[in-house]
């Protein structure tokens, strides 16, 4: 096997190793990822039920409401990422992998799986329960399958982002401050809420935002009714789907090399 | 592995700000010893370790472990080294079983092998009962004892030992020592961190004694012990007024702790020492409470070598600070 191969091999089972363990921990904690599980629902329970309504939204608010809520989920997964990689960090256990034969960067590539599969997971039971409260999407197997890809792109953007600001963080009470600033970015979006029932400013900083654009490219796919001019009429809001592709990538770039970097760098 | 030194460090420097945690560490280590790393909190012994285990990366000098160089060939390094650092490296939430079994496998030993290994090692370590319950539950002894038993998944050719007994209780350092004294003669060069003398005694084939950053003495313990003046006598009297007839009856160098009634002196020969105490105080009519020969603590260690570095260094000699 040539040394390229054999570093390449070297690094998939060590990054192998390292999803096992995080599947490990969920084995040992289930009541921790059914609390990660049911979090959105109530969000979008609550959402759909208790504060309801239209809110700008021609049609029914659920076939509004569900796109918004699965794009807000993925986005909200940043903090579960932030929260495990700064547990990690603050535990010696880093240490004897950074001291260990072990190929770079195994550690966050296992911590990329883990989350991942996590995400698509709660991303099953979210759309269990959009179907179950009467959202009803369009477009057939192909555009629901788009659906799940564009909804997972965002998490795997956030994935990096959280994985380093958690790094910048370091300790875990400084992610709590990203915790709750996490909010009023996440809702600062079309999850919710039309553009066309903000005030002017509002509503082109919330078009722009990243996880609107993948609420709408979704509403957009599943064909939800009055989607369109709910989306509000800015150049953001035409061009949906393409940024839902951009923005998770253009976050991807700036993000994933940053954290390996720094990553490698722990040691000063 | 090239030469018969295990470790060497030569001028090592690490600043962390304004503070030198090491300031020039020299260090030499034979292969197949037990190499003791002797000072108090801050002295720089755990940036030390950090250096040669390539978790930090030194700002001057070179260090070599098992032949290699710690920042250019740190992959080598690691194949070849285990670390106890000074907290538990282990990953809380699993089992010891599942720990040792994911670091066997990252040592890439195979599914098969990392299983048989983490067995053999929680039954070698007294673990085999507990393998399955969560690390977070282990007291602090059998913790440590995971800890030592990951960083001998591959028997490695140099053992890294950060204060392997500091917060443990009397018997969790027993289980510990036992534990370091049965890895010795498999060829392991062993380099330990210690705040305790008597833990640098117990273990180690030679010391270093280590303040500020830098090496101050090194040698066996016995000749360490022999710069210091070796044991002392410690006479508790009952009666403070007769502290100073006391002093007279025990060797020369006697040093009066009024506060606590105590007279404390050198002494050559431990037993002989005491003997002559006890008889000479009774001879005497001075009633003690307590009578006991010991070995110098470490305090006592640094205030005799800070004193013989006063004493040796000329001001010309003397380092001064340049500004960087």
């Amino acid at each position: 096997m040539s040394a390229l191969g054999s570093a390449v091999t070297w690094a998939a089972a060590d990054s192998w190793t390292m999803t096992r363990r995080e599947l490990a921990h969920w084995a040992r904690q289930p009541a921790q990822v059914v609390v990660g599980l049911v979090f959105p629902v109530m969000l979008l329970l609550m959402f759909g039920y208790l504060i309801g309504g239209g809110r700008g939204v021609d049609g029914a608010y659920v076939d509004y409401l569900v796109p918004g809520m699965l794009a807000l989920t993925m986005a909200f997964g940043l903090e579960s990422t932030m929260l495990s990689v700064t547990r990690d960090l603050d535990k010696g256990v880093i240490d004897r992998f950074r001291a260990m034969p072990m190929a770079d960067g195994a550690v966050l590539v296992g911590r990329s799986a883990a989350d991942m599969l996590q995400s698509a997971v709660g991303l099953a039971v979210m759309l269990a329960v959009g179907y179950a409260v009467g959202w009803r999407p369009g477009g057939g197997a192909g555009a629901l399958a788009a659906t799940a890809g564009l909804l997972l792109l965002l998490r795997f953007a956030m994935l990096w982002v959280g994985i380093h600001l958690a790094m910048v963080a370091g300790r875990p009470e400084l992610v709590q401050a990203v915790q709750i600033l996490i909010w009023p970015v996440g809702f600062l979006s079309t999850a919710f809420a039309a553009p066309a029932s903000m005030p002017d400013w509002l509503a082109a900083a919330v078009e722009w935002n990243p996880v609107s654009a993948t609420a709408t490219a979704v509403r957009d796919l599943v064909g939800a009714p009055g989607a369109a001019a709910a989306a509000g009429g800015s150049w953001a809001a035409e061009h949906a789907a393409l940024l839902a592709v951009a923005w998770p990538l253009l976050l991807v770039a700036v993000f994933l090399p940053l954290a390996v970097g720094r990553f490698r760098r722990l040691g000063g | 592995m090239a030469g018969s030194e295990a470790i060497t460090m030569e001028g090592v420097g690490k600043r962390y700000g304004e503070k030198h945690a090491l300031d020039g560490l020299d260090l030499s280590v034979r292969r197949g010893t037990v190499h003791g790393v002797l000072g108090p909190n801050g002295a720089g012994k755990t940036t030390a370790v950090r250096i040669m285990a390539t978790l930090l990366r030194q700002d001057s000098g070179t260090a070599r472990v098992a032949g290699y160089d710690v920042r250019t060939q740190a992959g080598e390094v690691r194949r070849r080294i285990g670390l106890l650092g000074q907290h538990a490296a282990l990953d809380e939430e699993l089992s010891g079983r599942q720990n040792l079994e994911m670091f066997g496998r990252l040592y890439h030993l195979g599914a098969r092998r990392a299983g048989a290994r983490a067995d053999e090692l929680l039954d070698r370590f007294g673990l085999a009962g507990t393998g399955g319950k969560a690390v977070k539950r282990y007291s602090g002894g059998m913790r440590r004892r995971l800890d030592l038993a990951a960083s001998l998944i591959t028997e490695p050719e140099v053992l890294f030992l950060d204060e392997p007994t500091t917060g443990l209780d009397p018997r969790g350092r027993t289980e510990v020592w036992n534990a370091v004294r049965s890895l010795v003669g498999g060829g392991t060069t062993v380099l330990l961190t210690t705040q305790y003398l008597e833990e640098a005694d117990q273990l180690a084939d030679r010391v270093s004694v280590v303040a500020r950053g830098r090496v101050i003495a090194d040698g066996t313990v016995d000749e360490l012990k022999g710069r210091l003046g070796g044991d002392r006598i410690d006479v508790v009297v009952r009666d403070a007024g007769r502290l100073a007839e006391a002093a007279a009856l025990l060797p020369a160098g006697a040093a009066v702790d009024p506060d606590r009634r105590l007279v404390s002196a050198p002494v050559a020969d431990r037993m002989a020492a005491l003997t002559r105490a006890v008889r000479e105080l009774a001879a005497a009519g001075v009633e003690a409470e307590d009578i006991a020969v010991r070995r110098p603590t470490l305090d006592e260690v640094f205030l005799h070598l800070t004193d013989e570095l006063r004493l040796t260094e000329t001001p010309a000699a003397a380092r001064t600070e340049v500004p960087a």
